[in-house]
């Protein structure tokens, strides 16, 4: 497989992935030690591992294609809030643990049809990522899909926090399926999928879960979006302040 | 020391274990695709399991430490991602091993429905999934409801 040009479009898509798997990464492995069932607990750090393997991944050809000798430990610890490209929903406090898997649900929804349509990337290295990565959400998915509807339709209890979830993050998946001409361009290359083809995806399986949860999503209200642009929340700087701290104090510390 | 042969190097990689699960080699596990000689470097190719998997360091300083070991002097390790790893690649013996170790081997279709697999211990059909995430991403959580045991079931992939 021939090594492309550096090319920008590609570049900010591949920090979007990367960056989206870090933080949510980032964010659930909070939970190590803290959530309400072993098995909860121990399936929270998985999912926290593979995002953080996807990571790697990502972040390593976003490195290899800006062609500036970055590496994924450069781009995940040496760059400021600004330069993430991360979706804004992984970025939010992770709340209760149905707001967590809430979260959870709605990255999953858009991360499986998003990695299948990569997996026929016409760019080979984009697709070798892909086809790895998929079968592990596919796995994430079908776990949060299952809670959500286990909680949505459990108790008056549960079913009040997952609504309560829903509605808060509801407006941040607008940023979730948004899209920008960098991204559009490379699905007219064949290099990712159309955006309408993930976001048709998403819809499908988030309403048929949320139907099954009785839990229904917000008719009207905000809509957030700038995650692809650099505009975060302010929770953002928060986490890479812990996650950066030691490569910042310490530059090039190696263990 | 003489170059040794391609055949030579898949009997040393056969005695590499996994880290995690050492009843299983390398080899067994089906990571290691390829292995060529390219001019003067021994070049092998290997696969991750999971990309999440914490072991995927720790098997390529130990593949490349064994062939050290043996002499070589200039073992190149590639990672190739696709087609990606699938636990149809585990060998015969790889599977007879895990389940000897108390692991179930992964059953073709049982990907993420939650269906029995057999209890490794005592051979009974009557399974259910605790979770599905066990001790290690590529291993689920079950239980036995005949002779009552936990047992980590090799999720097919
Ligand atoms: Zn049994």
């Amino acid at each position: 497989m021939g090594a492309p040009s550096p090319d920008a479009d590609l570049q900010a898509f591949l920090l979007r992935m990367g960056d989206s798997c870090l933080i949510l990464g980032h964010r659930i492995s909070e939970w190590c030690g803290h959530a309400p069932a072993l098995e909860d607990d121990i399936a929270m750090a998985n999912v926290a591992l593979d995002l953080i393997g996807h990571t790697r991944l990502w972040l390593e050809l976003a490195g290899e294609v800006e062609g500036a000798g970055r590496s994924a430990d450069d781009l995940a610890f040496l760059r400021d809030a600004d330069g993430f490209r991360n979706v804004l929903l992984v970025e939010l406090p992770n709340g209760d643990f149905g707001n967590t898997l809430m979260r959870q649900f709605l990255f999953d929804a858009w991360h499986v049809p998003k990695l299948r349509g990569l997996s026929a990337s016409s760019d080979t290295r984009v697709a070798g990522v892909a086809q790895t990565a998929v079968r592990e959400a596919t796995y994430h998915l079908s776990r949060s899909t299952d809670l959500v509807v286990r909680l949505g339709d459990g108790t008056a209890e549960s079913h009040r926090r997952m609504q309560a979830a829903l509605d808060r993050l509801w407006p941040y998946t607008f940023d979730l399926l948004d899209v920008d001409d960098a991204e559009t361009a490379l699905a007219a290359a064949g290099v990712v999928p159309q955006a309408a083809e993930v976001a048709g995806a998403w819809h499908d399986h988030v309403e048929a879960a949320l139907a099954e949860a009785t839990l229904v999503a917000p008719a009207d209200g905000p809509e957030h979006r700038g995650g692809r642009s650099g505009f975060h929340t302010e929770h953002l700087g928060y986490i890479l302040a812990e996650m950066q701290f030691l490569q910042r104090a310490y530059p090039g510390a190696v263990w | 020391m003489a170059r040794p042969s391609v055949e030579q190097v898949w009997d040393w990689l056969a005695g590499v274990p996994d880290p995690e699960i050492p009843v299983v080699s390398v080899v067994d596990l089906g990571i290691v695709r390829d292995v060529e000689w390219q001019g003067e470097e021994l070049v092998v190719t290997v696969t991750p399991t999971y990309s999440g998997c914490p072991a995927t360091g720790v098997i390529q300083l130990d593949i490349e430490a064994r062939l050290r070991e043996c002499g070589v002097e200039n073992p190149r390790l590639v990672r190739r991602l696709s087609p990606p790893w699938t636990t149809a690649w585990i060998s015969s013996g790889g599977r007879a091993r895990l389940e000897s170790w108390g692991i179930a081997p992964p059953v073709e279709g049982r990907a993420s429905t939650g269906l029995p697999v057999p209890c490794p211990r005592c051979g009974s059909g009557r399974t259910e999934r605790i979770s599905e995430f066990g001790s290690t991403p590529c291993k689920a959580a079950y239980r036995c409801v005949d002779c009552l045991e936990p047992f980590d079931y090799f999720k097919c992939l």
